[in-house]
C-alpha cells in the first residue's frame, strides 16, 4: 500500500511539476524581434488538406523570400512564421490566436476549407488582425479583417455555365458536389440562375457525395443515364480534393467523352490533374480566374522562379498559388502607402490597391474586400494542362452577396467610411443583414 | 449520504488532483486579470483558453478512463459523446447571436438562412434556453451512450468486437452531421458565437470564468469518479474488467453495472465537448471524427490507464506537446508525436504515472511491485 | 495500328485519283483551317467536309492529334512533329517535307470540344468507303453520333457495297439517326419509320436511347412521335433490367476492393490479434512503390509500360512485407498478449509513415497510369464493364485464394495457425517461433502492398491514401469474424452489394450511415462477426 501511495505522489509531483512549468512557458512573453515584419502562414502542412494547402505555404515562403532581396518591406526584413494547424478546425483558430498574440505577426495568409475560415474569422476579428484568403469559395462573407483573393462564385461558376450554355449548347445540368457549404451554395446560386434562363427542374440533377468519396461507379453511370433523355447534358462539378482523382479516373474508364458529356469543375486545377492520366479526360472544363499555360511575361516569369525554388522542374503552378501572388503584393503596395503594418491602417490603404495579376492585366482590391479577376475557362489536355478556351473580355469584380439568393440580394459589402459595414442592406438602409 | 460518497473515494492521491486543480483555479485568473500585462508572471488570455481547452480534453480522457481503465470496455467512439454535448451547447449559442447574424435574420441562424430553410427544425426548439441547453448536454449522449450500451453489453458484444462497433457509431454519426440537410450546419458546423448567459464570449472575464467553470467541472468530475470507484460498485467494476464471467457467475447483473458506468462516462464527456465549444469557437463535425476517439485513447495509456490522474495528465501532456510542435517543428511533429506514442507503449506500459513503480522495479533488493488498478489482468480479445 | 491503316487508306485513294488537281481545290480550304480562331477552323472544317474528298483525311486528323501548325513567317499551315527542340514540317496534304522550324516558329492551331466533335463527323464522313472494315466500323459510328445529314448519300452508297454484317448493321442504325432526326423525317412513310425505330431499338443501348427520346421530344409528326414513344419504353425496360445487374456488378466490385483492403488485415489482426492501425500505411506504401515502378519504366522503357503493374506486383509485396517485418520485429513483438497496446503503438507508427512519406514524396498526388490492357471498357449485354474493374475483381480473388492456400496447405501456413493458436506448445514442437511471427506480420503487410497495387489503380496515391481504408478494413473483418478467412471475404462482399443497392435509393451519405448501422446491429445479433470461431479459440 505504501508503495503505492509513494508512486502515485511521484505521479502527482510530475503532473503538478509539468503543469507549472507549462504555465511558465506559456506565461513568457514572446520576444517580438523590432527589426523584422513577421508574416503568418496558416496552411495545413499534415492531415487531409496538406494535398492542397502545403503548395501555398512554400509559395508564400517563396513571395517572402523575393521580396526579402529586393530590399524588404520599410527597411526591414520579412519573417515568416510558419505553422501547422493540421487539417483540424479548432486547430486553426488556436493557431491564428497563437500567430497573432504570441508571435506578433503582421498579416496572415493562409486557410483553404471554408470552415477553416469560419473557425478563425472570429479570432481576427477580435485581435484585429488581417487575414488574406486566396481560394474560390461560396461568398456569402465579407469581414473587415479579411481579403478574399479567390473567386467570388460570380468569377468562376456563373461565366462557366454561360460559356456552356452559349458555346455548347448545354440544355440539361447535373450539378454534382461534395456535401459542405461550398457546393450547396453555388448549386444553389446556379440553380437559381439556371431556372433564371428557362431551364426546367426536370433538366437539373444536383447530386452530393461524401468527403473522400472513392467509389464513383454508380453516380457516373446515373450520369450517363441522365445524359441519355436526348438533350445536350453537362456536369458542372463542385466535388472537393482527394474525390476527385476516383471521379476522374472513373469518367476515363467508363468513357464519359467531354464532346458527348462534358464535365466543367471549379475544384479541380494543375495540382489535382497532376496526379491523374489525363489523356481519356481530353476537353473537360475547368473555370479559374488563372491557368498555368496562359502566356504572359510575367507568369512565365513566376513559373521559373516557382520551379526554381522548389528546385522541381515538375511542380505545377496554380488559381490559388496565384490569389496569393496578388494578396501578398496588394499587401505590400497597401503597407508602404501607409508606411505602417498595423492593421488598422493597412486595411484602410487596402482598398483600391492595384497590382498586376499573372494573366496579363491588374487585380484591384475592391471596397468590399474582394478583387477583380479575369475568369478563364480552359480545357483539359494530355499534358495536364488546360488550354484556354475562353476569357472574359473584361474584369469581373468579385461579389460577395449573389443576387440570386433571396436573402443576399440586398446586401453590400463596403468597408470604406463611413459606411464601414459588411452586410449593408440597400432597401432597409441599414447595416446588419436584413434587419427585422 | 451524498457527501461521504464524495469524500470515500478520496485518498491522498485525489487530494493532491483537487489541489492543484483548486490552485489553478484561483491563481489562472489572478494572473489572468489582476496582474500587470508587463509583469513576467502575467498569463495571456490566450495562454488562459489554451488551458482551459486542455482541460476539456483532460475531462473527457477521464471519462474514458472511467470505463477503459475500469471496466475494462475500450470505446474507441467516445468523441461521439464529446461532440454531441459540444453541439448541444453550440446550439444554445447559436440561439443566443439572434438578429447579429451576416443575414440579421432573427429566427434563423445563418446557415439556414442561406439553405432557404422557411422555419426553425423541431430539434432546435428549446435551444434558446440555456437551462435546457444544459440538461441536453447531458441527456443526449447519456441516452445515447445507454441506449448503444444496452444493446450491446445485453448482447455480450466485448473486446475488439465492442471497440470497432463504436468507431462505427462515432464514424455514422460523422457522416450524418455532415450532412447539410441535418440541420445542424454541414461540415461548417456551428461557429460565429457572440454571447453565453449573456455575457461577451470574447471578453477577457467570460474567458477566465469558462476556465474556472471547466476546472470546477474537471474537479467535480474527478469525485464522482473516485467515489464510483471507491464504492462496492467500483471493486465489481474491476473485477468485471478482470474476469467478466466469473463475476456474472458469482451472480451479479454485470450489463447493469457495465450499463451504468459507460452511461456516466458519456455524460462527462458531453459535458466535456459543452465547455470546449465556447473556449475553442467552434463544432464541427470533424470531431467525430474516429481518429478523435483513438487519440483520446492515447492520452489515456500515456498518462497511465486506470489511473484517473494519469488521464488528465496524459491528456494535458500530449495536448501541449501539439500545440507546440505544430508551431516549433511543424514539418516533423507527427514524427515526434507518432515516436512519442511508440516509445510510451514500449517503455511505458503503465503510462507516466507508473514510470514510478518501474523504475522501482529496477532497483535492486526490492520486490517488484504493480499498480493494482493499473494492471489489468484480462487482456483477453482486446 | 488503325491509325496507320487509315494513312494507307488515304494515299491509296489519294493514288487513285488525280492527286495534283484536288490538293489543289483543296489548298485553300486547309490553308483557312489555320486562321479566324475556332469559328474560322470550323468553318474551314465543314467546307472541308463537304468537298468529300478524301485526301483531306491526313490534314484533319493532324488537326484532331493537335499536329497541325501555322508557320509564323509565311501563314502556311503545315503538319509539324516535335523532334528535338525543333519542329519537323510536312505539307499537310502532299505530305512533302519542309524542313525544320524551331519551336518559337509556328503556331498550334488549337481546338475545342466542339471542333473535336465536328473534327469526328467529317472523318467518319469522309472515310465510310475505307477499304479497312474497322475504319468503316468507326466512320459509321461517327456518322451516328452526328447524324450528319450531308453523310446521307455517301452512307446510303456504303451499305449497298458493304459486305460485312457487323459493319453494315453500325451503318444502317446511323442512317436510321440521319432520317428519325433530320428534315427528310416529315417525308417517310410509316412503315419507313417503323423499320428506322426498330433498327434503333435493336441497337438497344443508351445511345440510341438518347436519339429515340429526342425523336420523341421532337417537332416530328405524331405517328413517328408514337412510335419513337413506344420504341423507348421498350428500351427503358431493358435498360433497367440491366441496370439491376450492373448494380450488382458494381457491388461485387466494391465489395472486391474492400476485399483487397481488408484482407491483409485479416491475417495481422484476424489471425495475429494485432490491432494494426498501421495497416492502411501499408496499402499506400504499396501504391507508392507502384509509382516508383512506373517512373522506372517510364525512363527506362516506356515501350514496356504495359508491363509495369506486373512487376509492381511482387515490388510492393516486398517493400510492404519487409516494412512490416521491420515493424514487427522493432516494436510489436514486444506487445504480444497486449493488444491494446498494439493499437497505440501501429498509431503512432501510422502517423509517422504517413509523414515520411509526405517529407519524401510530397503532399501531393502522385500519377500512377493505368496500362492499356487495364483501360477502358467493354459491353456485356447492356452492361458497361471497365476493364480495370474487371480485373481487380479477379486480383482480389486470386490473392484471396493464394492465401487461403498458403494458411491451409503449405508448412509455413501450418507454423502459423499452430503459433496462433498454441505459442508455448508450437514452440516446444521446434517451431521458431519469433520468426514465423515476423513473417506472418510481413506476409500480412505484403498482401496490404498488392491492396495498394490495385487501389493505386482507382484512387488517389497520396499519403492519405491508407486513412480512407483503415476503417472499411476493420469492420469487414469483425463484420465477417475476426480469424476467418472466408468471413472476410463473404463480409467484404456483403457489404459492398449492400452499399451500392442503397446508394441508389438513400444516396452515398445516407447509404453509408446504414450500412454502418447495420453494422453495429448486426453484431447485437452476433457479437462475434458472421462466422464465429467456435470451441476454446472464442475466450483465447
Amino acid at each position: 500500500m505504501r508503495t503505492k501511495q509513494l508512486t502515485s505522489s511521484f505521479g502527482i509531483g510530475a503532473l503538478a511539476g509539468l503543469a507549472m512549468g507549462a504555465m511558465a512557458s506559456f506565461a513568457m512573453p514572446a520576444q517580438a524581434a523590432d527589426d523584422t515584419i513577421k508574416v503568418g502562414i496558416l496552411h495545413s502542412l499534415s492531415g487531409t488538406m496538406a494535398i492542397s494547402e502545403t503548395t501555398l505555404k512554400d509559395v508564400m515562403l517563396m513571395l517572402i523570400d523575393e521580396q526579402n532581396k529586393k530590399g524588404g518591406l520599410l527597411g526591414k526584413k520579412l519573417e515568416p512564421v510558419v505553422v501547422d494547424p493540421a487539417s483540424n478546425w479548432p486547430l486553426f483558430a488556436e493557431k491564428a490566436r497563437e500567430l497573432i498574440s504570441k508571435d506578433k505577426v503582421s498579416a496572415v495568409f493562409g486557410c483553404w476549407t471554408s470552415v477553416s475560415r469560419k473557425s478563425v474569422l472570429p479570432v481576427f476579428e477580435e485581435l484585429n488582425n488581417i487575414l488574406f484568403y486566396p481560394v474560390q469559395y461560396e461568398g456569402e462573407e465579407s469581414s473587415r479583417n479579411v481579403f478574399y483573393t479567390g473567386a467570388a462564385p460570380n468569377q468562376q461558376a456563373i461565366p462557366a455555365v454561360d460559356y456552356l450554355m452559349q458555346k455548347e449548347k448545354v440544355q440539361r445540368w447535373v450539378l454534382a458536389g461534395t456535401d459542405y457549404v461550398y457546393p450547396r451554395t453555388t448549386n444553389k446560386i446556379l440553380e437559381a440562375y439556371l431556372k433564371g434562363k428557362g431551364v426546367k427542374p426536370e433538366d437539373i440533377m444536383i447530386n452530393y457525395t461524401p468527403f473522400g468519396h472513392s467509389d464513383w461507379q454508380s453516380i457516373v453511370a446515373d450520369i450517363k443515364k441522365f445524359g441519355s433523355a436526348g438533350k445536350k447534358t453537362a456536369v458542372v462539378s463542385t466535388i472537393n480534393g482527394d474525390a476527385n482523382v476516383p471521379f476522374y479516373k472513373e469518367l476515363g474508364n467508363q468513357g464519359v467523352k467531354a464532346q458527348d458529356i462534358p464535365v466543367v469543375a471549379f475544384s479541380v486545377g494543375e495540382e489535382e490533374l497532376a496526379g491523374i492520366d489525363t489523356k481519356p479526360l481530353l476537353g473537360h472544363l475547368a473555370a479559374w480566374n488563372y491557368f498555368q499555360s496562359v502566356e504572359t511575361p510575367a507568369n512565365a516569369e513566376f513559373i521559373k522562379e516557382w520551379k526554381a525554388y522548389t528546385k522541381n522542374d515538375k511542380r505545377v503552378t496554380n488559381d490559388p498559388m496565384e490569389a496569393h501572388y496578388i494578396g501578398f503584393n496588394m499587401w505590400v503596395k497597401a503597407v508602404e502607402a501607409a508606411g505602417t503594418t498595423e492593421p488598422d491602417k493597412v486595411i484602410d490603404a487596402m482598398v483600391g490597391v492595384s497590382v498586376p495579376n499573372l494573366t496579363g492585366g491588374y487585380s484591384a482590391m475592391l471596397p468590399n474586400h474582394h478583387i477583380t479577376k479575369p475568369v478563364l475557362i480552359g480545357e483539359v489536355q494530355e499534358n495536364g494542362q488546360f488550354d484556354v478556351v475562353s476569357k472574359t473580355s473584361g474584369l469581373v469584380p468579385g461579389d460577395e452577396w449573389s443576387d440570386f439568393l433571396p436573402d443576399s440580394k440586398d446586401l453590400i459589402a463596403d468597408w470604406r467610411k463611413p459606411m464601414s459595414c459588411g452586410n449593408f442592406n440597400v432597401k432597409t438602409g441599414k447595416c446588419g443583414g436584413k434587419g427585422s | 449520504m451524498l457527501l461521504r460518497f464524495f469524500l470515500m473515494g478520496l485518498d491522498r492521491k485525489a487530494g493532491i488532483v483537487l489541489a492543484i486543480l483548486a490552485f489553478l483555479a484561483v491563481v489562472v485568473p489572478a494572473m489572468t486579470l489582476w496582474v500587470p500585462a508587463d509583469s513576467p508572471f502575467h498569463l495571456s488570455i490566450f495562454t488562459v483558453s489554451l488551458l482551459g481547452k486542455y482541460l476539456c480534453f483532460a475531462l473527457l480522457a477521464l471519462a474514458l478512463d472511467l470505463v477503459w481503465g475500469y471496466c475494462g470496455i475500450l470505446s474507441l467512439g467516445h468523441a461521439a459523446f464529446f461532440a454531441l454535448g459540444g453541439y448541444a451547447m453550440g446550439m444554445y449559442l447559436m440561439r443566443q447571436i439572434g438578429p447579429r447574424g451576416v443575414y440579421g435574420n432573427p429566427l434563423l441562424p445563418d446557415f439556414m438562412v442561406f439553405l432557404n430553410w422557411k422555419e426553425l427544425p423541431w430539434y432546435w426548439l428549446g435551444f434558446d434556453h440555456f437551462w435546457f441547453a444544459a440538461l441536453m448536454v447531458l441527456v443526449v449522449p447519456g441516452a445515447l451512450a445507454f441506449a448503444f450500451g444496452w444493446f450491446a453489453f445485453r448482447s455480450r458484444v466485448t473486446g475488439v468486437y465492442l471497440s470497432i462497433i463504436t468507431q462505427a457509431l462515432t464514424f455514422a454519426l460523422l457522416l450524418a452531421f455532415f450532412r447539410n440537410d441535418m440541420g445542424f450546419g454541414g461540415n461548417n458546423g456551428l461557429t460565429d458565437f457572440k454571447d453565453i448567459l449573456g455575457y461577451d464570449i470574447q471578453a477577457d472575464t467570460t474567458r477566465v470564468a469558462l476556465f474556472v467553470a471547466t476546472v470546477a467541472a474537471l474537479a467535480l468530475s474527478y469525485m464522482i469518479a473516485s467515489g464510483v470507484i471507491g464504492s462496492k460498485l467500483g471493486k465489481v467494476l474491476v473485477a468485471l474488467r478482470d474476469a467478466e464471467s466469473r463475476v456474472r457467475f458469482m451472480g451479479y447483473d454485470t450489463e447493469s453495472y457495465k450499463l451504468f458506468a459507460w452511461t456516466l462516462s458519456a455524460c462527462m464527456a458531453g459535458v466535456a465537448g459543452a465547455l470546449y465549444v465556447p473556449q475553442v469557437g467552434i463544432i464541427n463535425p470533424s470531431e467525430f471524427a474516429p481518429a478523435s476517439s483513438i487519440e483520446a485513447v492515447i492520452w489515456v495509456a500515456v498518462g497511465g490507464r486506470g489511473t484517473l490522474a494519469g488521464a488528465i495528465l496524459g491528456a494535458v501532456l500530449v495536448n501541449m506537446g501539439k500545440s507546440y510542435f505544430t508551431g516549433a517543428l511543424p514539418e516533423l511533429w507527427l514524427f515526434a508525436l507518432g515516436g512519442l506514442f511508440v516509445a510510451v507503449t514500449l517503455f511505458l506500459p503503465k503510462g507516466l504515472l507508473g514510470l514510478g513503480a518501474q523504475l522501482k522495479a529496477k532497483l535492486p533488493g526490492r520486490k517488484a511491485s504493480t499498480l493494482p488498478n493499473a494492471q489489468p489482468a484480462d487482456q483477453k480479445g482486446a | 495500328m488503325r491509325r496507320a491503316l487509315r494513312w494507307l487508306m488515304a494515299v491509296c485513294v489519294v493514288a487513285a485519283t488525280s492527286t495534283a488537281a484536288f490538293a489543289a481545290d483543296l489548298r485553300p480550304l486547309v490553308q483557312a483551317l489555320g486562321s479566324g480562331g475556332y469559328s474560322g477552323t470550323e468553318k474551314a472544317l465543314a467546307q472541308l467536309s463537304e468537298a468529300g474528298d478524301p485526301a483531306a483525311v491526313p490534314a484533319i486528323e493532324a488537326l484532331q492529334a493537335g499536329d497541325l501548325y501555322v508557320r509564323k513567317a509565311d501563314g502556311t499551315v503545315v503538319v509539324a512533329r516535335k523532334a528535338g527542340d525543333a519542329f519537323t514540317l510536312t505539307d499537310p496534304l502532299t505530305r512533302a517535307a519542309l524542313g525544320e522550324a524551331p519551336a518559337g516558329a509556328v503556331e498550334k492551331i488549337r481546338i475545342n470540344n466542339s471542333l473535336r466533335r465536328a473534327i469526328s463527323a467529317s472523318l467518319g464522313a469522309l472515310t465510310l468507303m475505307s477499304p479497312d472494315a474497322g475504319v468503316r466500323r468507326s466512320a459509321a459510328d461517327a456518322v451516328f453520333k452526328s447524324r450528319d445529314a450531308s453523310a446521307l448519300e455517301t452512307l446510303s452508297a456504303a451499305i449497298a457495297k458493304e459486305q460485312d454484317k457487323g459493319v453494315r448493321a453500325a451503318m444502317e442504325q446511323a442512317r436510321a439517326a440521319i432520317l428519325l432526326t433530320g428534315e427528310a423525317a416529315s417525308k417517310m412513310t410509316d412503315a419507313d419509320i417503323q423499320s428506322a425505330t426498330d433498327t434503333l431499338t435493336a441497337r438497344g443501348d443508351r445511345d440510341a436511347l438518347v436519339l429515340l427520346n429526342m425523336v420523341a421530344g421532337s417537332g416530328a409528326s405524331d405517328v413517328t412521335k408514337k412510335l419513337a414513344a413506344a420504341a423507348v419504353s421498350t428500351l427503358e425496360q431493358k435498360l433497367a433490367f440491366w441496370a439491376a445487374l450492373q448494380n450488382l456488378w458494381y457491388g461485387l466490385s466494391l465489395g472486391s476492393v474492400l476485399l483487397l483492403a481488408a484482407i491483409g488485415l485479416a491475417v495481422t489482426f484476424g489471425v495475429m490479434g494485432v490491432i494494426n492501425m498501421a495497416h492502411g500505411e501499408m496499402v499506400m506504401i504499396g501504391a507508392y512503390t507502384t509509382f516508383l515502378v512506373q517512373e522506372f519504366f517510364r525512363a527506362h522503357a516506356p515501350g514496356l509500360f504495359d508491363l509495369s503493374i506486373l512487376v509492381a506486383l511482387p515490388a510492393a509485396f516486398l517493400v510492404s512485407g519487409g516494412v512490416g517485418i521491420v515493424i514487427e520485429r522493432s516494436v510489436i513483438r514486444w506487445l504480444y498478449g497486449r493488444p491494446l497496446e498494439t493499437l497505440l503503438a501501429t498509431w503512432g507508427l501510422s502517423l509517422a509513415l504517413q509523414q515520411a512519406v509526405r517529407s519524401i514524396f510530397g503532399p501531393t498526388n502522385r500519377e500512377v497510369g493505368a496500362p492499356s490492357w487495364m483501360s477502358g471498357a467493354f459491353e456485356l449485354g447492356g452492361l458497361t464493364i471497365t476493364y480495370g474493374r474487371l480485373w481487380i475483381v479477379v486480383f482480389a480473388f486470386a490473392v484471396f485464394a493464394a492465401l487461403l492456400v498458403a494458411l491451409k496447405r503449405t508448412w509455413f501456413g501450418l507454423s502459423i495457425r499452430a503459433v496462433t493458436q498454441n505459442r508455448p506448445m508450437a514452440n516446444a514442437m521446434g517451431i521458431r517461433t519469433a520468426r514465423v511471427d515476423a513473417l506472418t506480420f510481413g506476409l500480412g503487410s505484403g498482401i496490404a502492398g498488392l491492396a495498394g497495387v490495385a487501389l493505386s489503380q482507382i484512387d488517389n496515391v497520396s499519403p492519405n491514401l491508407g486513412q480512407g481504408y483503415i476503417l472499411d478494413s476493420f469492420m469487414v473483418v469483425v463484420f465477417g469474424g475476426v480469424g476467418n478467412l472466408w468471413g472476410t471475404l463473404v463480409g467484404a462482399l456483403t457489404l459492398g452489394t449492400m452499399n451500392k443497392f442503397l446508394e441508389p435509393y438513400a444516396g452515398a451519405v445516407l447509404g453509408k450511415i446504414l450500412v454502418l448501422i447495420f453494422i453495429i446491429l448486426f453484431i447485437q445479433r452476433r457479437p462475434r462477426g458472421l462466422f464465429a470461431l467456435k470451441g476454446r479459440a472464442v475466450e483465447a
